[in-house]
């Protein structure tokens, strides 16, 4: 931190400490940190960490809407937070949040950017002024009159940038900026704030736990935070050597995971931070010589098909074509992932095969049965739908009635419904928690319950709806292997996401659709490396087969399945 | 999707371009002269200018159609209500009785009776579709900012354009819900019994309230973050200028009231018009 000492620091915390008046422990202790004028820093830590309390803290958040117990100091700027307000704060530090979607306040791109303005009592033409010149800033100048509905996650993040932006704010923090953003989209989003860090010389704190997804461009520091306290602050290329990561829960780029197989040991001096700057010659024998020791995988025998489409078709009204001619196959016991930018249809897709509208042409089969004119309820006895927030589903109060909701609904005895409840609470490791309130679970634990209670129904075919957003690398393996059980108890399971890790580590087979057809189908090791798939479902080619081109390995494809192969065996045994 | 009730598209006709304060005012007016007046002629006369008025906003029919069907069964309701708790009102209001058929000595259908009771639908039938192209021609944040111009606090003006902004939010959300919940063999459809129905439609609902309360804490907090609530007062990005054509309307919608107030005063003597003597 050379220019630490040249410049100010922003941001200092001294022995600082928080704790929420709903909660028994302290939320943050004793953080010592500075950050300096100028620097770019990402906040990595596991959910519950404390990573986010940081980012209130640093908005004013803390203590002005959520009130609590704080020790020790935070001067932003110079000046004690505790001494001013919220207003104030908010003229320093500008907050993207996280859900882009929620903080839209006005009704059009203009109004929404325009809305710290107006609380300013800033003139109206002023007013037009100040927001076409931001909206330039961030490339949405031609949108001020959209609606949010007309826009893309992307966009909307965009604009809610704009929004902060236009109070020349000193400090830009970044709560989880990429969390609902397609891979291809969020590389844009990270691309983005780097513009306005370089060119407009602000200070900016990213918190994330998508550390390779930011690494895509240059950071300057990396805050390690758990259990409250921060147990690492180092630049990325030692972060990468120290180790560490994985331990706290956090998930090291892949291509850093590779190099470890490889037997290399990371060090500083290899700039393992981020792919570009890594040295590749001092570690390419390494590479080399793994993957040529490692042996493909035989390939696995066919199973009956379960699930199939033929020339599907879908719309809305007759402009707006959602579905055009999908067809696909999917093999009993087959674990799938439904990829593809927001709006290419795939909601729709799931829609559709759980009848909940129906198809305007072609054929859905069910284990070779046409499926038309079957209704919701019928087709729930063999396809359940999970969506992806679990407070859109819960509505018992108690676990398990929550659980035993779709049986007495069905009209099962009542013996055969606490017998299946308490195998699928067993089944998800809910168990313990049989007769807990549904409000004293975690997040990850009611996405559980949910999928307890579509478990209990006994389906054959069950669909997730992005299953792991928002969930850290822990609960994010926790969920998965969970889910491949299951699978491996004979449960079909697709699953919606735009996780390419998930799609690569736990899917064998991937389809993608992008603009309501599909242009992909194929196994996820040759999606994620095919690059024009990639660039037209807004998916990113993964970062194993960059480093195989990089490191000369004709075929990067085998090497990324080598790399999958050989982690399941060796790291989840 | 259903989810269009409510709904502000923007288009560009004269009565989308006046300002928000403009249509405020002239709703208020043109529902007051309504409201006061018992002239049959006159009341058919506002509900014509508001059918014109509805054809020249540009609105469809089926923007409006489910509303509308609401609005006719309360006026049928209130129509035989009224009967059945006053049929002779009309009688009393006139002060004469021309009978038409008798049921039994109370129920007597009058000419005077009919006269009031169609007059009385007419008022409603008029009201609403003003109040419909209100609201569907307004901007609801130009809405708030209209308000917060004729003295309700800015507050409050956006706590309800917010409300009326999510409306259609919600009504997606809680489509999403039900169809997830009937996959659960949750049964909203006729085939199920009333009061099952109620109940079933409850467990939507609480999961409807839940997911509405996280988005509330979210868009208050960002509000908060981007200084709601400062200064006692804002300025709207949002707010146009009075310009002629809103001076146009205004003065006809103060006309049409005046024209009322001279009717009742003037004309009739009192705010019903009698031709029964």
């Amino acid at each position: 931190m050379e220019e630490g000492g040249r410049k100010g620091a922003v941001i200092e915390f001294e022995d600082f400490s928080f704790q929420y008046f709903s909660q028994a422990e302290p939320t943050l202790h004793g953080i010592n940190l500075k950050i300096y004028e100028g620097e770019k820093v990402l906040v990595v830590g596991p959910s519950g960490s404390g990573k986010s309390t940081i980012g209130h803290c640093l908005n004013g958040l803390i203590p002005f809407s959520y009130h609590g117990k704080t020790g020790g100091s935070l001067k932003i700027c110079g000046k004690e937070t505790k001494d001013m307000n919220i207003f104030e704060l908010s003229k320093r530090v500008g907050t993207v949040l996280q859900d882009a979607d929620g903080q839209f306040i006005g009704l059009t791109v203009g109004e929404d950017i325009a809305f710290a303005l107006e609380n300013d009592r800033t003139g109206q033409e002023e007013m037009k002024e100040t927001v076409q010149r931001v909206a330039d800033m961030v490339d949405m100048g031609r949108l001020l009159k959209s609606s949010p509905f007309e826009l893309s996650g992307g966009q909307k993040q965009r604009v809610a940038f704009a929004g902060v932006l236009v109070d020349d704010v000193d400090i830009l923090l970044f709560d989880e900026p990429l969390a609902n953003l397609d891979p291809a989209t969020g590389k844009t989003a990270i691309d983005l704030i780097d513009k306005v860090w370089r060119e407009y010389h602000k200070t900016v704190v990213i918190i994330e736990h998508r550390l390779e997804d930011v690494l895509y461009r240059d950071v300057d520091r990396i805050i390690l935070v758990n259990d409250g306290r921060i147990v690492a602050d180092m630049t990325p290329d030692e972060m990468m050597a120290a180790d560490i990561l994985g331990k706290y829960g956090i998930r090291e780029p892949l291509y850093v995971t590779a190099l470890k197989y490889a037997g290399v040991k990371v060090e500083a001096a290899h700039r393992a931070g981020r792919l570009i700057t890594l040295d590749i010659p001092a570690v390419q024998d390494a590479v080399l010589k793994w993957h040529r020791e490692r042996e493909e995988k035989e390939a696995q025998q066919e199973r009956p098909v379960i699930l199939a489409a033929e020339h599907l078709n879908f719309q809305y009204t007759k402009k707006r074509k959602i579905l055009q001619d999908i067809s696909f196959e999917i093999r009993e016991g087959e674990m799938v992932s439904i990829v593809g930018t927001n709006g290419a249809g795939k909601s729709t897709l799931a829609k559709v095969i759980c009848g909940f509208v129906n198809e305007d042409g072609g054929k859905l089969l069910l284990g070779g049965e046409d499926m038309r004119g079957r209704t919701i309820k019928e087709r729930s006895k063999t396809i359940s739908y999970v969506m992806q927030n679990p407070n859109q589903m819960i509505c018992k109060p108690m676990i398990f009635d929550e659980v035993a909701l779709g049986l007495r609904l069905n009209g099962a005895a009542e013996e055969e419904i606490t017998e299946r409840v308490e195998h699928a609470l067993k089944i998800c490791g809910l168990s313990p928690f049989k007769k807990w309130p549904i409000s004293a679970l975690s997040y990850g634990q009611k996405k559980r319950v949910t999928i307890a209670s579509m478990l209990a129904m006994n389906p054959k075919i069950l669909i997730l709806d992005e299953p792991t957003a928002g969930q850290d690398y822990h609960h994010y393996t926790e969920i998965m292997e969970f889910l491949k059980s299951l699978n491996e108890a004979g449960v079909t399971i697709l699953m919606i996401t735009h996780d390419m890790h998930l799609m690569l580590e736990y899917t064998s087979h991937a389809i993608v659709i992008s603009g309501g057809k599909k242009i992909g189908d194929a196994s996820a090791v040759e999606i994620l490396t095919n690059e024009e798939i990639a660039e037209q479902a807004n998916l990113k080619v993964t970062s194993l087969y960059e480093l195989a081109k990089l490191t000369g390995i004709e075929d990067a494809q085998g090497f990324v399945q080598k790399f999958i192969d050989y982690e399941r065996r060796n790291m989840r045994a | 999707m259903k989810a269009k009730l409510f709904d502000y598209i923007d288009r560009d006709n004269f009565i989308f371009n006046l300002s928000g304060l403009t249509k405020l005012l002239c709703f208020i007016f043109m529902t007051f002269a309504v409201m006061f007046s018992y002239d049959i002629r006159y009341i058919l006369f506002v509900m014509a200018l508001s059918a014109v008025i509805f054809k020249a906003s540009g609105l469809g029919f089926k923007q409006v159609k489910i509303m509308a069907v609401y609005v006719v069964i309360f006026l049928l309701l209130n129509f035989i209500l009224t009967f059945l708790f006053a049929p002779v009102y009309g009688t009393e209001i006139y002060g004469t009785r021309h009978e038409i058929f008798r049921f039994t000595d109370f129920y007597v259908i009058t000419q005077e009776q009919l006269l009031y009771q169609v007059t009385k639908s007419i008022k409603y039938a008029s009201v609403v579709p003003l109040g419909m192209i209100f609201l569907l021609t307004t901007n609801p944040s130009e809405f708030a900012a209209s308000l917060n111009r004729v003295g309700i606090s800015y507050k409050a003006a956006y706590a309800l354009s917010l409300t009326l902004r999510y409306f259609p939010d919600m009504i997606r959300n809680y489509q999403d819900i039900a169809v997830a919940q009937q996959s659960r063999g949750l049964d909203l459809s006729k085939k199920e019994k009333l009061g099952i129905r109620v109940k079933n439609t409850m467990n939507i609902c609480i999961p409807l309230i839940f997911s509405t309360l996280d988005r509330i804490e979210l868009i208050s907090n960002a509000m908060d973050l981007r200084g709601f609530g400062k200064h006692k007062k804002r300025t709207w990005y949002v707010a146009r200028p009075l310009r002629k054509g809103d001076w146009g309307a205004l003065c006809f919608g103060a006309l049409i009231l005046a024209g009322s107030l001279c009717l009742s005063f003037f004309v009739n003597g009192s705010r019903f018009w009698n031709p029964f003597v």
